[in-house]
């Protein structure tokens, strides 16, 4: 027994080691999955403080060039709905004037299913396999899990962990997060990832050969998620190849939003999403 | 000659905003992520307990990964290169300067020294990080490079800081 104590003593730094790395390897490989990030999650109240107020200054500088993004937004918003009232009035629709507003919302039978918030990019980081974005909103302005994210309507992320005030979104920049996505031409679908390599390009998976597609195809959501209305842009297709002994294609998609630039985001909240969720686990429970 | 804990207090919060709110946001060429935050590893005291070390080094790693969302990733890199430390001290310098001199500083060591003991440490804690963090060895010279061009940026920007801020 004393030899055994005179052992551990005289390799007791190895032994320490042993211990702790052990302990931060084992932390590091349980939370491999992103949904589990609890404690070590940016929008805890230490680092998402740090983040709003240094991020309150350094964008500053961004904020001209964000405004200017959303006049031209507007404009396009603007002219859509103009395109819409025209056509849901069957051409009875004469000028742009704002009281044919009321009378569609009466016309429409669908309930509206999305529903739009904004805020603000207080952290984001483009430069690591498994990237996360920091928001200034949370709990207390109606954030919520599962919401998809998008900047000048093309998708980002989405929300994984909220706090009181700040919520963590999961980038598409991150290789553990994967989303269903279109070829909008012919509406076939693949699963849409990371691979980690250029921050502008993702890739576009399981898409089989025999799907006709080309170069400069946009990529939209399918809808399947929940968390993103279908038809939201993605990218657009920037180089494909067959796989050496896979039916599959290897797509790269070019990324339409600027992950680099990214200052003011929409939070997209789907109001059935319970409801889905709820039905689609009674499937489970099945097998 | 005593030790003041506030001062390495106050280059392990530096070390750590430096790395959150700036080079965090670093990309170059797509491949270059510079990871400075270790300089605090690298000032410590020659003296400081081998024990004492490692726990300091978990604790800064964790630090960091509560900013990055990965538990345990930087944590367990830099308890890697806190356990290595002594080891690289002891195949570098001989055992009368280690005893004559207290910090590990280009003023005190000289430039050479310094840059050779900056890059062994960079190079182990990169070369473990972008593993841990790829968790696989798919894209292995992609990572490799990455390591590499990383590892020479970082060794640049912590013997730079010699002359910059930290003199002492």
């Amino acid at each position: 027994m004393k030899n055994l104590f005179k052992l551990i003593y005289r390799y007791h730094v190895f032994f320490v080691f042993i211990l702790l790395e052990t302990f931060s390897l084992s932390v590091a490989i349980t939370n491999n999955n992103y949904q589990r990030a609890t404690f070590f999650d940016s929008g805890n109240f230490l680092s998402g403080t740090l983040f709003e107020k240094f991020s309150s200054v350094t964008q500053i500088f961004e904020f001209k060039q964000v405004n200017l993004k959303m006049a031209e937004e507007n404009i396009v918003l603007r002219s859509a709905l103009h395109e819409m009232l025209l056509k849901s009035n069957r051409g009875n629709y004469r000028t742009s004037d704002s009281i044919y507003l009321p009378q569609i919302a009466k016309d429409s039978s669908q309930k509206a299913v999305y529903k739009f918030t904004t805020a603000r990019v207080i952290n984001n980081s483009i430069n690591q396999q498994h990237n996360f974005i920091t928001l200034n909103k949370g709990r207390r302005d109606g954030i919520k899990p599962d919401m998809g994210v998008i900047a000048n309507g093309q998708v980002v992320g989405l929300v994984t962990n909220v706090s009181e005030n700040f919520s963590t979104v999961i980038s598409l920049l991150n290789s553990k997060w994967k989303i269903s996505a279109k070829v909008k031409r012919n509406d076939y679908f693949g699963s849409l990832s990371w691979d980690g390599k250029d921050y502008r390009r993702v890739q576009l998976n399981e898409m089989p050969y025999h799907v006709p597609i080309q170069n400069g195809d946009t990529v939209v959501t399918t809808g399947y998620s929940s968390s993103f209305p279908e038809g939201l842009m993605i990218g657009t297709i920037s180089e494909f190849t067959i796989g050496s002994g896979s039916n599959f294609y290897k797509i790269e998609v070019l990324l339409g939003a600027d992950f680099k630039n990214l200052v003011i985001v929409g939070l997209v909240e789907n109001k059935q999403l319970n409801e889905i969720k709820q039905l689609e686990s009674l499937n489970k429970y099945g097998n | 000659m005593a030790i003041n804990p506030f001062k390495y207090l106050l280059i392990f919060v530096v070390s750590v905003l430096l790395q959150v709110l700036i080079f965090n946001n670093i990309l170059i060429a797509r491949v270059i992520a510079p990871f400075v935050y270790i300089l605090f590893i690298v000032l410590l005291p020659f003296e400081t307990p081998r024990s004492l070390l490692m726990v300091l080094a978990l604790i800064l790693g964790f630090t960091v990964d509560l900013f990055t969302n990965t538990p345990g990733v930087h944590a367990s890199a830099c308890v890697l290169i806190g356990f290595l430390r002594p080891v690289i001290l002891n195949l570098i310098t001989s055992r009368e300067t280690l005893e004559s001199v207290s910090n590990p500083r280009v003023s005190n060591m000289g430039f050479h020294w310094f840059a050779t003991y900056v890059a062994f440490l960079v190079v182990t804690h990169h070369l473990f990080l972008f593993f841990i963090e790829a968790f696989t060895f798919d894209s292995f010279l992609l990572t490799i490079l990455r390591v590499i061009l990383s590892s020479v940026m970082s060794i640049v920007l912590i013997v730079l800081s010699q002359f910059l801020i930290f003199r002492n």
